[in-house]
């Protein structure tokens, strides 16, 4: 469905990500670890346009997109629930849903997708009139989601859904992509919270300064004394001993 | 004495609203100042004049001919003197919309002469008298028909797809990117309708003063981004409240300080706001 192929991408000199090969297969949830500046974000904004690959090829759905604007990726189907949720905080709960669809030109579908993603999380509902920004963090990010599902997707895109939230909350969020998961919609999650995210994937990455240096299932990862030690807080009496 | 100041005061207040609106539209969305304002507020006033003094358009024809074409005006601007521009540091831009309005101040100073010219045709406008009050029907019609325009604009960028697109564009410009607005369509959306706005203030004022010459937009178009920085610059109700508290100002200032002072109450207002309160009354950006 998804498939980058040696991409790289970065700032100015400064490139981040060299030469990214990964794929998403349709109804599966992959994730991508790694810690802070592994270019985690990089990719995902690599894969959505907004930072366009220096090298390598992206492909989605058989179209190359690697050439494509972030308005003309949306449209093929690729939505992407950017890092700190980025709401539109002075626009009211309704205007960031409607927003969210803003390329479809199916207005009635439309009006049916919002009714019932407003049934689904009445918080939405509720809030209908009130300015994102005054939303919690939590609850942002529920917003953030919603937002990006009203684009109707065939892949939807997270980046580090759970920062910055309170644990009841992640709690929330990994509930609502665990539903995602089981209605059969396809995932890219990109996670520092290693535990949350591989517990819910089929299978994973393992970035490390803008490389891939481990793949498998999440179970097998999981496992990996390395991804243990490293990202899931395992195993440091070992290490000092 | 007090009241009719205070209308001639909101007359010239709301035109100058209608010019901060097309300022502090494209501030909201390029962070960018266009100093050319004053030349698209001269070009829809010609374009009416001009079309009128054929003698074969209906006013409302060439009055609408005027707005259009300032506006079309605004968009040509904005992708040949801006959008190249973007991306550089935000003097650059600056200079060139100073640039651009000299341009056009020297095109129309060209193609017309430096005579001023009378608006083509004479309205019978009356003056009524409520309440001890004189209130002369044009100010009334103009101070409708601003009104008009704004409270469009509003239920624009409040209600529509495309007006809430602007919004977000203004507030996050990736992420409406990502929810698959168009950006430079939108800022070109932006162009289109502040600088019709602008030509629509300019075809008024050309009536009301009955004067159209190629450097009318100057100080309109100043104390118009004086009026914006005043109602919070970005802010679409600090540019109608900025213009309106301007204008009165400077109609109560000229008539009970002095007439002479007129202009430099609009500039000492800017000076004073900059001093104290930079942000404006309202600040903001896309709301």
């Amino acid at each position: 469905m998804l498939t980058l192929k040696s991409v790289q991408a970065g700032y100015g000199r400064l490139t981040v990500l060299k030469g990214i090969s990964l794929h998403v297969r349709p109804g599966e949830v992959v994730t991508l670890i790694g810690g802070n500046g592994a270019g985690k974000s990089t990719t995902l904004r690599a894969i959505s346009g907004l930072l366009p690959p220096a090298r390598g090829v992206v492909e989605f759905n058989g179209a190359d997109l690697t050439r494509l604007p972030p308005e003309r990726i949306v449209a093929l189907g690729l939505a992407l629930v950017p890092e700190g949720r980025r709401v539109f905080a002075s626009l009211s709960v309704t205007a960031n849903l409607e927003l969210g669809a803003f390329h479809r030109q199916d207005q009635k579908q439309v009006r049916r997708d919002l009714e019932e993603i407003r049934e689904r999380f009445p918080l939405l509902k509720e809030r209908a009139s009130q300015a994102a920004g005054t939303l919690s963090g939590g609850e942002q990010q529920i917003l953030a989601i919603c937002r990006a599902l009203m684009s109707r997707p065939r892949l939807l895109m997270l980046d580090e859904p759970s920062m910055g939230l309170a644990p009841r909350m992640v709690s929330r969020v990994y509930q609502i992509l665990r539903e995602l998961k089981d209605e059969g919609t396809t995932l890219l999650l990109i996670e520092q919270n290693a535990r949350a995210a591989l517990k819910l994937a089929d299978r994973g990455y393992v970035l490390e300064t803008g490389r891939i240096i481990l793949d498998g299932s999440a179970a097998e990862l999981r496992d990996d004394p390395e991804v243990q030690r490293a990202y899931l807080g395992k195993g440091y009496r070992e290490v000092w001993e | 004495m007090f009241l009719q100041q205070l209308l001639n005061g909101l007359t010239a207040g709301a035109v100058y609203a209608l010019i901060a609106l097309g300022y502090t539209m494209i501030y909201g969305i390029l962070g960018l100042i266009n100093f050319a304002q004053g030349e698209i507020y001269m070009c829809g006033a010609f374009v009416t004049v001009l079309l009128l003094g054929t003698g074969q358009v209906n006013f409302f024809v060439a009055f609408a001919a005027g707005m259009a074409a300032a506006a079309l005006l605004g968009v040509a601007l904005e992708r040949v003197a801006f959008r190249p521009l973007r991306g550089f540091h935000p003097l650059v831009p600056l200079i060139s919309a100073i640039g651009a309005s000299i341009f056009l101040q020297s095109l129309a100073l060209l193609l017309f002469g430096p005579n001023d010219r009378p608006f083509p045709i004479q309205f019978n406008f009356s003056t009524i008298t409520i309440a001890g009050l004189p209130l002369s029907s044009l100010q009334g019609a103009i101070l409708a028909a601003a009104l008009g325009f704004m409270a469009l604009l509003v239920v624009f960028v409040r209600y529509t797809r495309y007006g809430k697109a602007i919004v977000a564009c203004a507030l996050d410009r990736d992420t409406a990117r990502l929810m698959g607005v168009n950006v430079d369509r939108m800022v070109a959306l932006t162009f289109f309708i502040g600088s019709a706005l602008s030509g629509a203030a300019g075809i008024m004022m050309a009536i009301y003063y009955n004067a159209t010459y190629p450097r009318m937009g100057l100080l309109p178009g100043l104390k118009a981004f004086s009026a914006a920085i005043l109602g919070g610059v970005g802010s679409i109700p600090g540019a109608i409240l900025g213009g309106l508290l301007l204008g009165v100002a400077e109609s109560l200032g000229a008539a009970y300080v002095s007439s002479g002072y007129k202009d430099a109450i609009a500039f000492a207002i800017l000076i004073l706001v900059l001093l104290f309160r930079p942000q404006g009354i309202l600040k903001g950006r896309g709301d």
